[in-house]
């Protein structure tokens, strides 16, 4: 009877003890991934953003060979603005990485002769000192090769990590290498890469010509332009990503920084899943990301009706001042149950033009003498707002543009009635008009302009090209205004 | 009478020009600096010595291998050089298509660098003289604090192949040298003597070398990162190593 307790007690302590193992090989299973046996060897793809090589698919794990070079070269940051970029695979942001968990990543660095500097590449996805900056440092002309296992999947940033070590990120020295799970990621009709950076240049956003980094706004993070894919409108018009109605869209998304966090947001879309930071953990039903400068994510989605989707950094004037600004251009049926397709047709002037201000409530009117302004003065002064303002549609000699926007020049419409003229300019005006002859339909928007500001440029206006001369007062202006 | 005993004069002193074909040399007046990796407790003493107008030329170079066959490009031996040595010359003793005669010479190892300066009596700079001469603008031996002075640095790393021109079209600085920025970046005897290792963000443990080559902590000016690129630059060499944008220049204790 003892005997059989003891018996009984010794199995049930092995039970206790073998469950104990197994809830321990649980924890472990990570670092298992080192024991992938590795089979073959293949040649990795590369490509340059937005494009990305094919799925890894459920292939064994391979020693992958991916051969990089580094570029240091001179490209566009937006129109008229030059910058000297670095690179990783003569693209901002470097070429991309696709390997699966357990590959053995047979790295080569080569820094091209021409390059002044010499760099090295720190990759996210490799357990080791440095990420392999330790072992890729390079000198121009030179190339080296070291290799690492991908232990963890997901989505990993790599970066230059040469010092300055700010000053090489913020010249586009990275890129993204994602690490597939084992059998891959579950399949989509269209894949994007996708990278955001901030620059700062000596001059202002926008100043012309070759413009040099400057390490005092970046010390600041005070960027002067902040882009998705290396530069303004790189995917914009032409360079837009597409999909046809009814595809998935998966998009990885990764922030080079220097400084900024991004908010990722695609303006008409909600995020089916996110690989929140580019891990394992996903998030459904997401309308803006957050991702930290040197961390990525994974985004996917399904497009249901077709139009023109904004991709953005929500920390919005990033987005419409900086450069932040990219397109998804999505073909197809529309499905006007989902979205009912009407839309209200009308000029948004983002930046452009005067300054928007929100119209102001209760504010007491207050009576100024009005001091008249001589011609001359007005002329002057309403040459400066017409340029501003007006000059963008109505063209540098008041000559319009044919079967888009209404001549200025001698034009009947505008000579035959001020107070219509002045009324178009303060309130906006929509529809038909003729003006010399010729039919108009097209949309002038309502000016933010102050009563004097449109006396003069109604008075420079009509004082200029064979208009009427006539001379229009602020206080014709007020007349208008209060009718 | 006269005419010719002024003729005379002239010769003599034109003589020790003409007869020595070696690159004029200026004084350089020793002093204390703190280099870039340093504090006020690790000031540099230096001695006075003078330094090479200009870097050694394309056409010197081909002098030196014509005189010294062993550092033709096909004679010399591995250990010394990469496979990049003189790779843009058509043979051992002809300079290529694009490379002009007063260009600075490149793509020249440490070993060949210092053979040269050793065949003309002279040496290679330390990192030391080599920082203490280049941190001299137009008009002060120190103009490291000047905006101007890093900004004409900066501008030079972004402008393609300078190693094309010819020597002597930048300034000429305080102590009468010429192109220590804006042609080629250049070697010197102890290039590897602060350390940048691959890693440059590691080197901030206290258990590092005293000179370590940090991005961070041990710098005297952080905000002059032309230094810290240069430093990175002569981290990144082994001495057999050759680079398109590297030569050398030499000086000489007094």
């Amino acid at each position: 009877m003892r005997f059989l307790k003891t018996v009984c007690l010794l199995c049930i302590t092995s039970l206790l003890l073998t469950s104990c193992k197994s809830d321990n090989k649980k924890e472990v299973a990570i670092a298992n991934n080192a024991n992938i046996y590795v089979k073959g060897t293949m040649e990795a793809e590369l490509t340059a953003p937005p494009l990305v090589p094919a799925p890894v698919g459920n292939r064994s794990a391979k020693k992958l060979l991916v051969n990089m070079e580094i570029l240091e070269k001179e490209g566009t940051m937006t129109d008229g603005v030059q910058y000297v970029y670095w690179t990783f695979g003569g693209s901002v942001p470097g070429s991309f990485i696709r390997t699966r968990v357990g590959d053995l990543v047979e790295f080569t660095l080569s820094n091209h002769p021409d390059n002044k500097l010499p760099h090295n590449i720190d990759l996210h996805a490799v357990t080791g000192p440095g990420g392999g900056a330790e072992s890729s440092f390079v000198a121009p002309g030179h190339k080296k090769t070291f290799s690492f296992k991908t232990l963890n999947p997901g989505l990993y940033v790599y970066h230059c990590a040469t010092a300055p070590v700010g000053m090489h990120i913020a010249n586009g020295m990275y890129g993204l290498i994602l690490v597939e799970p084992e059998g891959g990621l579950p399949k989509v009709d269209k894949e994007y890469y996708i990278m955001q950076g901030d620059f700062y240049t000596k001059g202002d956003t926008g100043e012309k010509g070759l413009q040099p980094f400057d390490m005092k706004k970046a010390v600041e993070e005070d960027a002067d332009y902040v882009v998705f894919n290396g530069k303004v409108g790189a995917l914009t018009g032409d360079g837009a990503i597409t999909a046809n109605v009814g595809e998935t869209v998966r998009l990885y998304v990764g922030n080079g920084g220097p400084n900024l966090t991004s908010s990722f947001h695609v303006i008409g879309e909600i995020f089916d899943n996110v690989h929140i930071e580019g891990g394992d953990n996903i998030n459904k039903n997401v309308q803006t990301t957050s991702i930290p400068a040197g961390g990525a994510a994974i985004v996917d989605f399904k497009v249901d009706v077709p139009g023109t989707f904004i991709l953005v950094d929500h920390a919005i004037f990033r987005a419409f001042n900086k450069g932040a600004l990219g397109m998804l251009k999505v073909t197809g049926e529309e499905d006007k149950a989902l979205y009912s397709g009407v839309k209200q047709e009308g000029i948004y002037n983002p930046e452009g033009g005067t300054i928007q201000t929100m119209p102001e409530e209760d504010k007491k009117e207050v009576v100024v003498k009005i001091i008249e302004k001589s011609l001359a003065q007005k002329m002057k002064d309403g040459k400066q707002v017409y340029g501003q303002t007006c000059f963008a549609c109505h063209q540098a000699e008041g000559q319009g543009i044919p079967s888009a926007f209404p001549p200025l020049a001698k034009s009947d419409y505008l000579n035959v009635d001020v107070k219509r003229a002045i009324g178009i300019v303060l309130n906006g005006k929509t529809g038909e008009i003729t003006v010399n002859g010729e039919k108009y339909n097209s949309i002038m928007t309502k000016q933010s302009l102050t009563e004097e500001e449109v006396a003069d440029v109604m008075t420079y206006i009509y004082n200029s090209w064979g208009n009427n001369k006539t001379n229009v007062s602020v206080k014709m202006v007020k007349d208008v205004k209060n009718q | 009478m006269r005419t010719i005993l002024r003729l005379a004069i002239c010769v003599l002193f034109l003589n020790p020009i003409i007869a020595n074909c070696q690159s004029k040399m200026v004084q350089i007046k020793g002093g204390n600096y703190i280099p870039l990796y340093g504090r006020d407790s690790m000031k540099v003493s230096i001695s006075n010595f003078s330094m090479d107008v200009y870097p050694v030329t394309n056409k010197e170079f081909l002098a030196f291998v014509k005189k010294y066959p062993k550092w033709q490009r096909s004679n010399a031996i591995k250990l010394f050089v990469d496979e990049s040595y003189l790779r843009e010359w058509k043979s051992d003793t002809i300079l290529g298509v694009n490379q002009k005669e007063k260009s600075p010479i490149t793509q020249i190892s440490w070993f060949a660098a210092k053979d040269y300066c050793e065949c003309q009596g002279k040496r290679l700079p330390t990192v030391d003289e080599w920082e203490y001469v280049a941190m001299a603008n137009k008009t002060m031996p120190d103009a490291r604090k000047l905006k101007t002075y890093n900004e004409f640095i900066l501008s030079w790393y972004e402008k393609p192949k300078t190693f094309n021109k010819t020597i002597g079209s930048t300034f000429k600085n305080y102590w009468k040298v010429y192109d220590l920025h804006g042609l080629v970046w250049e070697w010197t005897s102890d290039f590897n003597s602060v350390l940048i290792t691959g890693e440059s963000r590691k080197d901030v443990d206290a258990d590092t070398n005293l000179f370590c080559g940090s991005a961070a902590i041990n710098a005297t000016d952080l905000m002059n990162y032309a230094a810290f690129m240069r430093y990175a630059t002569r981290g990144s060499l082994k001495a057999k190593y050759t680079m398109k944008n590297l030569g050398f220049r030499c000086v000489k204790d007094n």
